[in-house]
């Protein structure tokens, strides 16, 4: 029993291989910009915000975390369409990646801020710091330092995640293999394109957030140690 | 001589734990101040109270024209004028030494950069550590830090500065250069309180020491008050060799 591997009837395909490259890419950039963002600001909230803040956060992030993110697509995909609303489904998609990165981010920033020793916000308030100034200079930067690793896995998963989009058929790199898988019935060798595309790309992103890393890091960068 | 610190029947409980019953003295401009006594009677609360780290109960402070007691005080102006360092010199650990002095001056003075450098590298060369400006906290020696920690506070000009056993945590040959920081700075007219066990130098370098007994002021006078105690307190504790 051997298998006839055929890659080539996939080769007249290969710019839609491309654009659903490009889509993922897309889709993760975004969710991982607006999900670092939000994160943060959960972050924030859940370790330094008023106790009502702190306890609604706290839901959300437990629910987000002990959900499957295909349910959660799913809600945001119907939940969309039940508002009477035409879905677009990469904007489901980017909505409901972004979602889910937000809890995630959270919980990694919430455990650097804690880090944080309070000796550390003293000092800088009786430097004459305010709030704004000990909080970014002297929490959140460090903490952030800190936690840029496991930020970085996180962000990583994203991308691989974004894949289960492709069952609201959002337009992305694992979408447009079923569709392909479909019309030329070589589903083995499409998804191991597929899976290869998927691995490049991670070495991509990770290697660009090493990059981005060294750039915003001095102390990384110059001491070649973490924080 | 203007006085720079009045702490007037001071009381500061955490919880029923009364750790400050009616302390009182005073800082003139210029001089500095050597408090010592047992752990846990209550120095350092009394030193962050003086800097508002701490609110108190009953009492007065005034501190360079503040009233330190007064729930409306507006505390970063107090701490405009008064400089702490601590006994973990509590260094930003992802900053350098020069970056560490910089953060206050560019932060809460508005200087530029290039202003908020050059005060950095004057205060490193007052401590005796212009060649390290690059190194981050982690590079350096305990007893480098904590004069890293020290001209950080130098960098702001502070009125007066309160040292929390900065030598503490050092081994002999590292507390000897810190030491020599502060005596520097005594010299040259700087108004110090410092809680110490270090009786030496608080018998050399202080115009007035203040023993601290149950959170009280138990005894004070000039450093020579440490070579004639009157109270059995003070006899024990000088003669304990702290
Ligand atoms: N934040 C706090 N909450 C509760 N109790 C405290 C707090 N800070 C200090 N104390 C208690 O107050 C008492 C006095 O503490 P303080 O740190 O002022 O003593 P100290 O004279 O500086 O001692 P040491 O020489 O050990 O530093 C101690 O019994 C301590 O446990
Ligand atoms: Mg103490």
């Amino acid at each position: 029993m051997t298998y006839q591997f055929d890659f080539s009837s996939l080769l007249p395909y290969w710019q839609q291989f491309a654009e659903g490259l490009w889509l993922t890419l897309q889709l993760s950039a975004i969710s991982t910009v607006l999900g670092f963002v939000g994160g943060a600001l959960c972050a924030i909230a859940r370790a330094d915000g008023p106790p009502w803040l702190q306890r609604v956060v706290g839901a959300y992030v437990e629910v987000i975390r002990n959900t499957p993110l295909l349910v959660q697509v799913f809600l945001v995909y119907f939940g969309i369409a039940s508002l009477g609303l035409m879905v677009d489904a990469n904007l489901a998609a980017v909505i409901a990646l972004v979602v889910n990165v937000v809890a995630y981010t959270c919980e990694i920033m919430r455990a650097g801020i804690e880090s944080v020793h309070k000796a550390q916000v003293e000092a800088a308030e009786c430097l004459g710091l305010n709030r704004r100034q000990t909080y970014w200079h002297v929490v959140l930067r460090p903490a952030i330092e800190r936690v840029y690793p496991a930020l970085v896995s996180q962000y990583v998963l994203l991308m691989l995640a974004s894949s289960i989009t492709s069952q609201i058929s959002a337009e992305e790199l694992t979408a447009v293999a079923n569709r392909i898988q479909s019309d030329t019935f070589r589903a083995f060798e499409t998804y191991i394109v597929v899976g290869l595309l998927y691995l490049a790309l991670s070495f991509v992103v990770r290697w660009a957030f090493w990059g981005f890393g060294m750039l915003v890091f001095t102390r990384r960068r110059k001491l070649g140690t973490a924080l | 001589m203007s006085v720079v610190v009045k702490l007037s029947n001071v009381h500061k409980s955490f919880g029923p734990l009364k750790v400050l019953d009616g302390v009182s003295f005073e800082v003139a401009r210029g001089e500095v101040v050597a408090v010592i006594g047992q752990s846990g009677s209550g120095k350092s609360t009394a030193l962050r109270c003086i800097n508002a780290l701490e609110t108190i109960q009953q009492g007065s402070i005034e501190v360079c024209g503040h009233a330190v007691h007064d729930e409306k005080l507006d505390k970063r102006k107090l701490r405009l004028d008064v400089g702490i360092v601590f006994q973990s010199y509590n260094l930003f650990p992802h900053l350098t030494a020069e970056q560490n002095i910089m953060l206050a001056p560019t932060c809460v003075k508005a200087l530029g950069k290039k202003a908020a450098r050059d005060i950095a590298r004057d205060c490193l060369a007052r401590v005796g550590l212009s060649e390290k400006a690059d190194h981050y906290p982690e590079q350096l020696s305990g007893g480098q830090q904590q004069r890293v920690a020290i001209a950080r506070s130098l960098a702001m000009q502070p009125k007066v500065m309160l040292f929390d056993e900065v030598t503490s945590a050092l081994d002999p040959q590292l507390t000897g250069e810190v030491l020599k920081v502060m005596e520097d700075l005594a010299r040259g007219g700087m108004t110090m309180i410092l809680v110490t066990h270090e009786m030496a130098f608080a018998r050399k370098v202080a115009s007035q020491v203040v023993y601290m007994n149950k959170g009280k002021v138990w005894e004070t006078g000039p450093g020579s008050m440490l070579d004639a105690p009157t109270t059995p307190e003070l006899r024990d504790f000088v003669g304990s060799g702290l």
